[in-house]
């Protein structure tokens, strides 16, 4: 009776003992575990961070150059389709910037002032069109990405 | 002297007198026998063979015609309404081809519709004596929803009919049926059937998109054309008046659709490139257009259905906005081979091309008269857009309007009397008309919004 009563208390007293004693050791172990994944967070964060500087840099630097691609346009003389000199070094940088991004199909715009009447300036503009498509092609874009049929929009060609 | 002599030498003298008094009055008998029978023998001479209008100056002097209100043969209220309706109608198109001078009610001393219509039963000297030298006059009978129109027209100093005709149709015809008396009017006075029967198209800009509308002559009854939401510009039109090309963006790019005005049939020029500015061969199923599929904007002879026939133009340089002679023998366009856009005319069978103007630096979109002597076009001087006509020998360059804004897009009426075109006077560009002299330029019509591109059709009857 007495030994049964002695082996019963011992259960009693040891496996919970055991039981808390293992969970306290996880315990541990989580915390020290978290503790890394903290820091190996952190770190990653840092880099993330880091990383994601880096990326809005880039991404900055994107949007300047897509915006510039965009909106920096090209300028001629009453009357004239012919390049001018002045505008070479804003073909180049659209030029590089089609390179850059291989994937990107253009559609060049030409565009006339108010002046004159409909028939001609569609024509005009088509050429102003044409000078440029023709200087990229010579920079060396697939003339393939290089749509230049326009959509004349209002009182302006 | 002897008074011998002196009496001899007076007697002598006397009977000298005498005889050159008989010979002075025997003079002045023939002198006044002549004057008399050229007084008379003249206007004989000249009545057998009249021209009512001018048509080398049709606007020098205007011919007195009086329109009184037409009869009703009913004597209903309605009917009466519909028949000085229609004597209405008629006096206001007779008054906007700009050829007659519409005599005033007020001053008539005749009432038609107390009188028959025949010539017998007219009293010229009451129209005469008011200074109408033409007549029409009218029979109205309303029948529910349809009319009879019987209408003539009368030389009143002749005392005789020119023309007459009788018409039958619905009510709501009635401003058609009166356009086509016109017409016959037109035909007994100038050989052809003036403006009665042409219509206009013209373009119709609202929010950004452009789409072509067609009116009446007169700028009524408009309808819509092109229904393509986008950009629809340049609209020409065939010599039958049953096809209308126009340059449109409704693909992405322009090109030229040719469309049947009431059935469903079309055909279209979409080469690669720009195809712009098409115009019709007179008297053919063929039109000339400006593509630049080849890498330059050259003007090619295509069919009705958009097949290419031929190259028209070679030299580099922009080439566009064609317009043919009305023999169908030469056409003229715009073409930037010296330098700057100006007008040249080719002889299509020989291909020669000559240069038409040499005006300033910038001269456009030429119209070819109906009458085949002249052409009109826009021009542009210290950036001001006017319209100016030259003799088809480079000769009579005449500026038509002036200091109103800028004007372009000239187009004759199919008798060659009055010029359509686009102008911003008022502000926002209109469509106005002016006589081929330049004189009463006004309005078309009122619409808001922009409008430009003005075309006008061949006279036809539909």
């Amino acid at each position: 009776m007495s030994r049964k009563l002695l082996i019963c208390l011992a259960l009693i007293l040891i496996i919970p003992g055991l039981l808390l004693t293992v969970s306290c050791a996880q315990k541990d172990l989580q915390v020290d575990f978290s503790k890394a994944e903290q820091e190996r967070l952190a770190m990653d964060k840092d880099t993330e961070r880091g990383f994601a500087g880096k990326q809005e840099i880039l991404k900055a630097k994107e949007s300047v150059a897509s915006d510039r691609f965009l909106n920096e346009d090209i300028y001629f003389d009453y009357d004239k389709f012919i390049l001018k000199k002045e505008f070479f070094s804003v073909l180049e940088r659209k030029a590089e910037w089609l390179l850059n991004n291989p994937g990107v199909s253009v559609t060049i715009e030409g565009h006339c002032d108010e002046r004159g009447t409909n028939a001609y300036n569609i024509a005009l503009g088509n050429r102003r069109a044409e000078s440029v498509k023709m200087f990229m092609i010579d920079l060396g874009i697939d003339p393939n990405r290089l749509k230049n049929n326009k959509l004349w929009r209002g009182t302006t060609c | 002297m002897s008074p011998y002599v002196t009496t001899t030498y007076e007697s002598i003298c006397n009977h000298n007198y005498l005889w050159y008094k008989i010979l002075q009055i025997r003079i002045n008998k023939v002198i006044i026998f002549i004057i008399f029978i050229v007084f008379w023998a003249f206007p004989l001479i000249c009545t057998q063979s009249v021209d009512y209008i001018n048509i080398n100056d049709p606007f020098l002097r205007k011919i007195p015609i009086a329109v009184p209100y037409f009869k009703s043969i009913d004597e209903g209220s309605f009917s009466t309404q519909v028949s000085k309706n229609a004597s209405k109608k008629l006096y206001d198109a007779l008054d906007f081809t700009g050829y007659f001078k519409l005599i005033d009610h007020k001053a008539f001393i005749d009432d038609p519709t107390k009188r028959g219509m025949v010539a017998k039963e007219i009293n010229f000297s009451n129209w005469t004596g008011i200074g109408a030298e033409l007549l029409i006059i009218g029979g109205v009978k309303v029948n529910g929803d349809k009319v009879v129109m019987e209408l003539k027209l009368f030389d009143t100093l002749k005392e005789r009919m020119l023309v007459g005709k009788k018409y039958k149709g619905s009510i709501e015809d009635l401003r058609k049926i009166i356009h086509r008396f016109c017409g016959e009017v037109m035909f007994q006075l100038i050989g052809n059937r003036g403006i009665f029967g042409s219509k206009i198209a013209f373009v119709l800009a609202n929010s950004g998109l452009k789409e072509i509308y067609i009116c009446d002559f007169d700028g009524r009854d408009l309808k819509q054309f092109t229904n393509y939401n986008s950009i629809s510009i340049t609209p020409a039109w065939s010599s039958d008046g049953k096809w209308l090309a126009f340059t449109t963006f409704k693909e992405g790019k322009p090109d030229i659709f040719i469309k049947h005005l009431e059935k469903n049939r079309w055909a279209q020029i979409a080469k690669k490139g720009i195809n712009i500015s098409p115009a019709w061969v007179p008297g053919q199923f063929k039109l000339s257009a400006s593509l630049s599929f080849s890498g330059d904007s050259e003007i090619y002879l295509l069919t009705g259905m958009g097949k290419i026939i031929k190259k028209l133009t070679i030299r580099r340089g922009i080439d566009v906005s064609p317009s043919w002679s009305p023999d169908g023998k030469k056409f003229a366009f715009v073409s930037r081979r010296s330098g700057s856009p100006q007008i040249y005319i080719c002889n299509y069978q020989s291909g020669k091309i000559e240069r038409l103007t040499y005006n300033g630096n910038y001269n456009q979109e030429p119209s070819w008269s109906p009458k085949g002597d002249k052409i009109a076009f826009t021009g542009m001087k210290e950036e001001k857009l006017d319209i100016y006509v030259i003799g088809i020998d480079g000769n009579e360059l005449t500026q038509l309007t002036c200091d109103s804004g800028d004007n372009e897009s000239p187009s004759w009426s199919p008798d060659g009397s009055l010029i359509v075109f686009s102008s911003t006077r008022e502000g926002s560009s209109k469509i106005c008309m002016m006589t081929a002299y330049g004189k009463n330029q006004r309005r078309l019509f009122y619409l808001p919004g922009e409008q430009s591109n003005p075309q006008w059709s061949p006279a036809v009857f539909r």
